[in-house]
């Protein structure tokens, strides 16, 4: 085998762990497969797929063969501990006996990853333990990769996810989707923790982002899989926009360059195409929400590539809506500098000394860099200085610190 | 519950850096420090002079024994050290991942262990 065909098996297999990691395992669960024995074959399926397309030649249907392998290995562990065949279910008992190149395991496989979303997501699992759940179920990515961007060791990330799973066990989670009502009023916790993952993935300098982009994919698959939901559409557009300017926030040289400073042709224009068609799908719901929202700010900010200029009045007002359904001291800050481009520096530092003392900002670094500039602006030094001492010692990112300490 | 962040980095390296590179650094500390104090989290903190000024006592055959240089030969050494006070380790680690430390060297975290009442 040469080089060449072994890296192409290799992309090929990691293309369909993308996409057929979270469909699989969601499919085996849907059936009535036990979770860690669910995983296990499907890991199996992949090692195996990495050691044969290599040699033999890619399979004409990717996720039918890593479906008839895991099927394989399912009923093998069912069978070596012993289970009558009466208590293995259906579903391995069918497709275990397959070619995996015959017509029905070639039928397309039924995607149940949004009932997958929901058991990762639902009242079993503690907050904490969502979104990195989610990482691991939906896209196949292991504890040790996620758990530096939740700032936890991978043992103790192994731990919690492995935890997570039990409790789903023992709630006699089924991983069917449930009625429309229900998806409606669970899906919230769903978006929260693709959002919280998002988070998790911008914020880990170390690892580049990467696991920011494999955020996304989870809020584009809850997006296509959701298709009523105007949130989930709209947390996909926010995240799409914000992936769109993340490698602009760096120069050349790794310096931080922030969003007023960034050119417009840095960003992906593909991924703002992506972002606009999604949030004006959202809109036309007619059911707003945070999301959409906070995804209509970032798309104002795109616009400065078409017209020049950004329109501060109609970021205002938008942080006028979020705040008022919110509350939240974030979106306060975002809304004071907002206020500061349609009303001066002064008035958008009074807005931002309004909300100082809610202690949930003390430590809350973009708090501090706004005060930091705001107060600059309105001829403040020493209390700007002092500001940007505290927005550089609670950075975490060594370019943003370097960025308030120049 | 109170917990240790010692700071490891290379003194050679450390040494050959231009000045102006360790002024930021120092800025960056300070700064950390600062936020530390002001969010009431602050016990004790210095950086540590050069592993070449350490000594180690350790017993020998015929009593103590006095050693010149630190305890171990790494290709880090402990440079510095913060003693920090938080609600758990979650929040230690928030703090260990702001340290710039974490940047420039190698950042070990570790609970203090609490001490009950001595044995009766």
């Amino acid at each position: 085998m040469n080089p060449a065909a072994t890296a192409a098996a290799r992309r090929q297999a990691e293309a369909a762990a993308r996409e057929g990691y979270g469909r699989l395992l969601a499919f085996l669960l849907a059936g009535g497969a036990a979770f860690a024995a669910a995983e296990d074959a499907l890991g199996d399926a992949f090692a195996a797929a990495l050691e044969t397309w290599p040699r033999d030649g890619l399979p004409d249907r990717p996720e039918a063969w890593l479906l008839t392998a895991a099927r394989r290995r399912l009923l093998d562990g069912h069978r070596r501990q012993g289970v009558a065949l009466g208590a293995v279910p259906a579903l391995l008992l069918r497709g275990a006996a397959l070619a995996p190149d015959s017509a029905e395991a070639a039928a397309a496989i039924p995607d149940h990853r949004l009932a997958l979303l929901l058991a990762c997501a639902g009242e079993a699992v503690e907050p904490a333990a969502r979104a990195p759940l989610m990482l691991q179920c939906v896209l196949g990515l292991d504890a040790a990769r996620i758990a530096s961007a939740f700032l936890v060791g991978p043992a103790a990330m192994g731990q919690r996810l492995v935890r997570a799973k039990r409790r789903i066990a023992e709630a006699g989670a089924r991983f069917i989707l449930p009625g429309r009502a229900e998806v409606a009023a669970r899906l919230p916790s769903v978006l929260d923790a693709i959002y919280a993952a998002y988070a998790a993935g911008a914020a880990d300098p170390a690892n580049g982002g990467a696991l920011a982009g494999e955020a996304l994919w989870l809020a584009r698959i809850a997006a296509a899989l959701a298709p009523e939901d105007a949130e989930a559409a709209g947390l996909a557009a926010l995240l799409l926009h914000l992936e769109a300017r993340r490698p602009a926030a760096r120069d050349a040289a790794g310096r931080y360059v922030p969003l007023s400073a960034q050119q417009p042709d840095a960003w992906d224009a593909a991924m703002e195409a992506e972002a606009e068609r999604l949030l004006r799908d959202a809109f036309a719901r007619r059911a707003p929400g945070r999301f959409q929202w906070e995804a209509a700010v970032q798309s104002v900010h795109a616009a400065r590539r078409a017209t020049g200029r950004t329109d501060w009045a109609a970021i205002r007002l938008l942080y006028d809506a979020l705040l008022g359904a919110t509350g939240s001291p974030v979106v306060a800050v975002n809304r004071a500098v907002a206020i500061a481009e349609t009303e001066g520096a002064a008035a958008g530092l009074a807005a931002l000394r309004a909300v100082a003392g809610d202690p949930r900002l003390a430590a809350y670094q973009p708090f501090w860099a706004a005060m930091a500039a705001l107060a600059l602006r309105a001829g403040e030094a020493p209390a700007a200085a002092a500001a940007r001492q505290r927005a550089a010692g609670l950075a975490n990112d060594p370019a943003v610190r370097a960025f308030l300490l120049s | 519950m109170q917990a240790m962040l010692l700071i490891y980095s290379d003194e050679t390296a450390w040494a050959a850096k231009p000045k102006q590179e360790m002024g930021a650094v120092y800025g960056a500390y300070m700064a950390y420090t600062a936020a530390l104090k002001e969010a009431g989290a602050f016990i004790a903190g210095d950086p540590l002079q050069p592993s070449a000024t350490a000594h180690v006592l350790r017993p020998g055959a015929g009593g103590l024994q006095v050693l010149d240089g630190p305890y171990a030969e790494t290709k880090e050494q402990l440079a510095g050290y913060y003693l920090i006070e938080v609600p758990d380790m979650e929040a230690a680690m928030v703090w260990a991942a702001r340290c710039p430390g974490a940047t420039h060297g190698v950042l070990e975290v570790r609970p203090v262990q609490q001490m009950g009442p001595p044995p009766a």
